[in-house]
């Protein structure tokens, strides 16, 4: 017999680690990046790259040098980070720029706040937000012309509406009051993300895949998902949108499966997660009517995040053995 | 152009409210304070170590500045220079206190306690007392986790790599005793270090098994032999549950029990002044 | 078939029942047995007897040292050897008796028998009190304390503990399966001592030969009936049970009695039995030899007293030994040590690495394990920051101790730790 282990119970544990659940993200994701590469070709893929490797250079710095701590790159979450932020930038936009997000996002988002778990808002974001808040032209400007020579009909985009190269469908629906004639619209090309618009934004089917396989493997649950599209779909529809075109186009779908999701910034009762949801839903169809901005999602998670520790505190679960004693109390 | 000076006039009306709302208030809600307190609370260390027996330093001043003597009111943690210039400031004379320091009532190292388990978790103390006896054969020594380090409030703590075992810095210490109520085993004892003295001597273990099984335990264990006691001229030495304790009070630190100790579990450390962190 | 169980939490760890198929068989017979005298929760007891003395089977030999105590039995004849300080499982000293066996001794001492149904309640009562015998789940709170609520409370039914939902124990289990009859007699003694007319006994589905051997054996007493519960940890929990089975929710700080119900273990209803009608007091307990590393897994009926090594053999890869199973049973850092009524099994385990501890990530899965709905993720941070204050609020004292948090974490954070170190900390603001 060897030298005795001794630790307080429980003595068994789940094979589930943090590293399995990141991974699997990663897996989620790869749809949509196929997509984008579908969409817009290799100019998709370079700005995946350099967004993936200046998040995860950013964080291996910060770790090494600045935290003294072990390298944490294996857990997989500045992978995400930078997956997430290249999803939500324009094709092609210049390098420089994506290294920027990329450091804004690392950098202030997550390590400012002393790394994983530890983050306000969803540090993806942050960056996104930052390059936008900074760069609004660039930041906006498609080039489909160029990129999106796989499909010839991906100028069209949804036909009917007159969408024109460099502008997305959002921006094109903005200007006509967000009232279309749903018969006109082209439902397989927006589901397929032929279209212009950031690079994971696109490919709709491919976020749903993405959608099933993290809840496949219990990932995440399907309260925050649901009550975001739900929402959403509810509020466009009861002023007048079309609820379908304002899901497919744009980023809603990616920020209601991937960023709107993220453990850390996300209330933690089922019941807080629907609240939660329904604001970021409610939040985009605002901003998208009656902002000043085609496109509200960022906004829209950020601001849930930042309400989420108040979330936390009011919607806290049911203890066991409190019901009986309010029954009493009234009676 | 019109636009620019609405918006100067607009904002500097609102602001122009906004510090009337707060002048009015801080009035309305103002509470008369000794003035003397914060000069008092700026002269102490301000770490609220409670070694002076009030919840803080802020009680501990209000204390001072309402009170007509200084007896019996003494700052540990801002060592003599810092009580004379508190009683010049408050014109009173200040009666010097009995300095208490900490000492640790264990001194079974790595090498004459090894460790004969491993022990997984939080790296606590208290976590570790509260799963099992710990990591030696010894269950009353120190578990070497450091939770009396990490309560110091003063920095006059620090964990020996070699021995696994906290060290007390002696210049720094204030005896205010947060590291007492942090030590689950209760290895941790304010001992009395008069000026007079420059070294205190204490019993280096805190085993209550009889001999044999103290014995077996650790090298350096009391085994409650009562040699000391017999030696000790001031009868400051008493044998509470089979170990031996000294009264530091009455001890004279001749270092006659250090020499009959079989187990060589009596100790003698040299003590320096206290000097306040700067 | 309706399935009870509770609504809130839990988890569904790997069952590892590899021992439930070997019957219970006689365990080792020691020349030298160890009796510790804190073998149930309160005050230790106190010794009756002096070294050189001659004892039988089934003697007295120490006496409760308070309320809240127990009688101690030697397991057989000898000669009492000497009173000594040895340590426990866990390396704490604990004072014991040792006797010495007498192979040749037969004599044995019994209380005279009862018949359950013409006994009244303080006989019953007193039978089970002067039998030593405590909660044999593993909490080991002296049984006949709750059979005498207190004023005020109004006993319903009796429901017996057979969920067994730690992984790896199957005595239990076993013992349903070879003593029914003996574990359905027992509950009815149960049942007359505190008189009530009804007794649910609550079996995890995963032992189906145990539920129909003590179905058939329930169909003798009126009342008395076998629930089916659906296999989820913890089932057995005593407040969980009670939820499933009743529906109703002990308040938080109350005792089961509180909502009509008093819990015992099928293992202390068999213990009742053998005292109430054939007389014999508490001096062995049947527990499970298991893990990875166990040269001898079994089911197995053991004295009081015996010496751990005797009970088990571990071959050279184990590096973790546990008595009780491995939610919430407690590693063992000294197995120079012998049985004692609390200790339902001995899992050895070979473990090759532990993971790291990464950061929290928040994800909420210990939100949704825990079955006390609490929030154990803040409850492990007042903890590490030292808010007891906060963490009392939070309802830390509420927490069963369970393990599903700490079970389920993905960052494998060591929730209980702080949990369980925040509990005693609250308790010393009271």
């Amino acid at each position: 017999m060897q030298e005795l282990i001794i630790s307080g119970s429980p003595h068994a544990h789940t094979t589930d680690t943090v590293n399995r659940r990141m991974w699997n993200v990663v897996i989620a994701l790869l749809p949509s990046l196929g997509v984008a590469l579908w969409v817009f070709g290799l100019s998709a893929l370079w700005v995946t790259l350099v967004a993936v490797g200046a998040c995860m250079a950013t964080e291996w710095l910060i770790e090494r040098y600045l935290f003294h701590r072990p390298c944490t790159l294996s857990n997989g979450s500045a992978l995400i980070t930078g997956l997430l932020l290249a999803f939500n930038l324009p094709n092609i936009l210049p390098w420089w720029m994506v290294v920027i997000g990329a450091v804004v996002a690392i950098g202030i988002g997550k390590m400012s706040f002393g790394g994983l778990g530890c983050n306000i808002w969803n540090p993806a974001l942050v960056g996104r937000v930052f390059l936008l808040l900074s760069f609004p032209a660039a930041m906006t400007t498609w080039d489909s012309a160029v990129n999106s020579g796989f499909i010839q009909a991906a100028h069209t985009g949804a036909s009917g509406v007159d969408a024109s190269t460099g502008a997305t469908l959002l921006a094109t629906l903005k200007s006509h009051g967000h009232v279309v004639d749903s018969s006109s619209v082209d439902w397989l090309t927006l589901g397929l993300g032929d279209m212009n618009g950031s690079l994971g934004e696109v490919g709709s089917i491919a976020i749903l895949l993405g959608l099933a396989w993290m809840l496949i493997t219990r990932v995440i649950t399907w309260h925050i998902p649901v009550s975001v599209l739900g929402s959403a779909a509810l509020l466009s529809w009861a002023t007048g949108a079309n609820p379908g075109i304002e899901l497919l186009a744009g980023g809603l779908m990616l920020g209601a499966v991937f960023m709107a999701t993220d453990y850390v910034t996300s209330p933690m009762t089922h019941w807080g997660q629907i609240i939660y949801g329904v604001l970021i839903g409610v939040l985009t169809i605002i901003i998208r009517r009656w902002g000043a901005y085609p496109e509200g999602v960022s906004f829209a998670i950020l601001l849930g995040n930042s309400v989420t520790p108040l979330i936390n505190k009011y919607c806290r679960p049911r203890r066991f053995g409190m019901r009986k004693i309010r029954k009493e109390a009234k009676a | 152009m019109t636009i620019f000076w609405l918006t100067i006039l607009i904002l500097g009306v609102v602001g122009l409210l906004a510090a009337l709302v707060l002048y009015f208030v801080a009035k309305r809600f103002y509470v008369y304070e000794d003035p003397r307190i914060a000069e008092v609370e700026a002269l102490l260390p301000g770490a609220n170590c409670g070694g002076c027996g009030f919840k803080g330093c802020h009680d501990f001043a209000a204390a001072c500045a309402g009170a007509s003597s200084l007896e019996g009111l003494n700052c540990p943690g801002a060592g003599k220079a810092g009580m004379d210039a508190i009683g010049i400031l408050l014109g009173l004379n200040v009666v010097a206190g009995i300095r208490k320091l900490a000492m640790l009532n264990c001194n079974g190292t790595c090498s004459l306690r090894p460790a004969i388990n491993k022990f997984e978790g939080p790296r606590s103390c208290a976590i570790e007392a509260a799963t099992y006896a710990g990591t030696t054969a010894c269950p009353y020594g120190c578990l070497g986790c450091g939770d009396c380090v990490k309560a110091c409030p003063h920095g006059a703590m620090r964990m020996d790599e070699e021995t696994g075992l906290p060290v007390v810095d002696s210049a720094r210490c204030t005896g205010c005793g947060v590291c007492v109520k942090a030590c689950p085993r209760g290895l941790m004892q304010l001992n009395v270090a008069p000026q007079s003295y420059k070294k205190m001597v204490r019993v280096a273990c805190s085993n209550h098994d009889r001999g044999p099984a103290a014995m077996k335990a650790c090298e350096v264990s009391c085994i409650a032999c009562g040699k000391c006691k017999k030696a000790c001229e001031s009868n400051s030495i008493t044998i509470d549950n089979f170990c031996a304790r000294i009264d530091s009070e009455s001890c004279t630190r001749c270092g006659a029990c250090v020499e009959v100790c079989p187990r060589k579990t009596i100790l003698v450390s040299q003590i320096a002044e206290y000097q306040p962190k700067k | 078939m309706k399935k009870y169980t509770f609504r809130m939490g839990g988890i569904h760890p790997p069952q590892h029942k590899s021992t439930a198929d070997s019957p219970i068989q006689q365990g080792p017979v020691a020349p030298l047995l160890t009796l510790l005298l804190s073998q149930s929760i309160g005050a230790p007891s106190k010794p009756l007897v002096k070294p050189g003395d001659k004892v039988v089977a089934g003697q007295p030999v120490a006496e409760p040292g308070g309320f809240v105590s127990s009688w101690i039995h030697s397991p057989c004849c000898g000669t009492v050897k000497k009173l000594e300080r040895v340590r426990t499982p866990q390396g704490y000293p604990v004072d014991a008796i040792t006797i010495e066996r007498d192979p040749e001794g037969t004599e044995s001492f019994s209380f005279p028998p009862l018949d359950p149904s013409t006994a009244s309640s303080e006989e019953l009562v007193q039978r089970v009190r002067e039998a030593g015998i405590v909660g044999l789940g593993g909490a080991t709170f002296p049984t006949f304390i709750k059979l005498t609520p207190p004023p005020g409370t109004k006993p319903e039914c009796v429901i017996l503990n057979g969920a067994e939902c730690e992984p790896y124990l199957t005595c239990d289990d076993r013992l349903m399966r070879e003593h029914a009859a003996e574990i359905a007699e027992g509950a009815y003694c149960l049942m007359r001592s505190v008189g009530v007319r009804y007794c649910y006994i609550g079996i995890e589905a995963n032992k189906p030969e145990a539920i129909a051997a003590m179905k058939q054996a329930a169909e003798k007493y009126q009342g008395m009936k076998v629930c089916v519960l659906r296999t989820k940890y913890p089932q057995g929990g005593e407040k969980q049970l009670i939820a499933a089975i009743m529906g109703r929710e002990v308040p938080s700080g109350a005792l089961p009695v509180a909502v009509g119900a008093i819990v015992d273990n099928v293992a202390t209803a068999y213990a009742v039995q053998q005292a109430v009608v054939l007389g014999k007091p508490l001096t062995g307990r049947v527990l499970t030899v298991t893990g990875e590393g166990a040269l001898n897994p079994g089911n197995y009926y053991v004295e009081l007293g015996t010496p751990l090594t005797m009970i088990m053999q571990a071959d050279e890869r184990v590096n973790k030994v546990i008595g009780g199973g491995p939610m919430m049973g407690k590693a063992m850092s000294n197995l120079d040590t012998p049985s004692t009524k609390g200790l339902s099994g001995v899992l050895t385990m070979c473990l090759d690495s532990t993971p790291d501890i990464q950061p929290c990530i928040r994800c909420a899965a210990c939100y949704s394990a825990c079955p006390m709905g609490l929030e154990p993720m803040l409850l492990a941070r007042q903890a590490e920051n030292g808010d007891w204050e906060y963490a009392a609020q939070s309802g830390v004292m509420d927490c069963i101790e369970c393990g599903s948090c700490a079970y389920t974490c993905p960052s494998n954070r060591r929730l209980l730790d702080w949990i369980r170190y925040s509990k005693t900390q609250v308790r010393k603001l009271k």
